[in-house]
């Protein structure tokens, strides 16, 4: 039984791995993200686990914390590039509409 | 409690958790393999909710010999309802702003039916803003 509790702490840690390859060049911030979320559920597993092995109760209550921490992160980050993106189209569209002056002169020319 | 029933719960504990293990890593071989954003999603999903739950169980399982009160099971609850219910709309979400802000590969996809009904009800598809 000892192998399998070795063998469960040794997947943890070679997904923790992956996760943070993934994390560290991913391609966009929204897989940067996913790559978060995918890690912070192994930090649950691996918190579940240790609570499992030692049949302790006490870090119940964090894995709770991390669960909502998890959807609040992932849901602000998913956010921010929503408006970020939407400013960098407005900031191109007024470029674009105004032949080739700056966007500050753009208010000033109608 | 009697010796035996106990060993039983453990080994069910046990492969409950080695499962959970075993999809947290599937999810890590997945998000380095898969192509784009939506293919890691869901590979990123198994573990969110059927790996967490199952290691939620394992627990609930391994402490029954030494504490069952309903402080401990109705926390263990309260973690896989929550991640049930957010978990849903992280994703909706995460995928929704990809689509809008056009960081999905559109040729890995077989069918598009958000496009067409986009085209449909008039407004540009996929590509409102094709800048990343």
């Amino acid at each position: 039984m000892t192998v399998l509790w070795i063998l469960i702490a040794a997947m943890l840690g070679v997904a923790a791995l992956l996760e943070l390859i993934r994390l560290v060049h991913g391609p966009s911030i929204l897989d940067r993200a996913v790559a978060l979320d995918v890690l912070l559920v192994s930090a649950l597993t691996g918190l579940g686990a240790y609570a499992a092995y030692h049949r302790d109760p006490t870090i119940l209550p964090t894995l709770l914390v991390l669960a909502l921490l998890g959807f609040v992160g992932s849901v602000s980050i998913a956010k921010f590039v929503a408006r970020r993106s939407e400013e960098h189209t407005d900031t191109q569209a007024g470029g674009t509409g105004s032949a080739e002056g700056p966007p500050v002169e753009e208010g000033k020319a109608p | 409690m009697s010796e035996q029933l106990v060993a039983v719960l453990d080994w069910i504990a046990i492969l409950c958790l080695l499962f959970g293990a075993a999809l947290c890593l599937l999810a890590g071989i997945g998000l380095i393999r898969f192509p784009d954003l939506l293919a890691r999603m869901h590979t990123a999903a198994k573990p969110q909710v059927l790996g967490l739950l199952l290691v939620l169980v394992g627990i609930g399982i391994r402490m029954i010999p030494v504490e069952t009160s309903v402080f401990n099971i109705g926390t263990l609850f309260l973690v896989g309802l929550f991640q049930v219910v957010t978990i849903p709309v992280a994703g909706h979400i995460a995928a929704r702003v990809a689509y809008r802000t056009g960081r999905i590969r559109s040729d890995l996809l077989v069918k598009d039916e958000l496009a067409e009904r986009l085209r449909a009800s008039g407004r540009n598809p996929s590509q409102e803003n094709p800048q990343r």
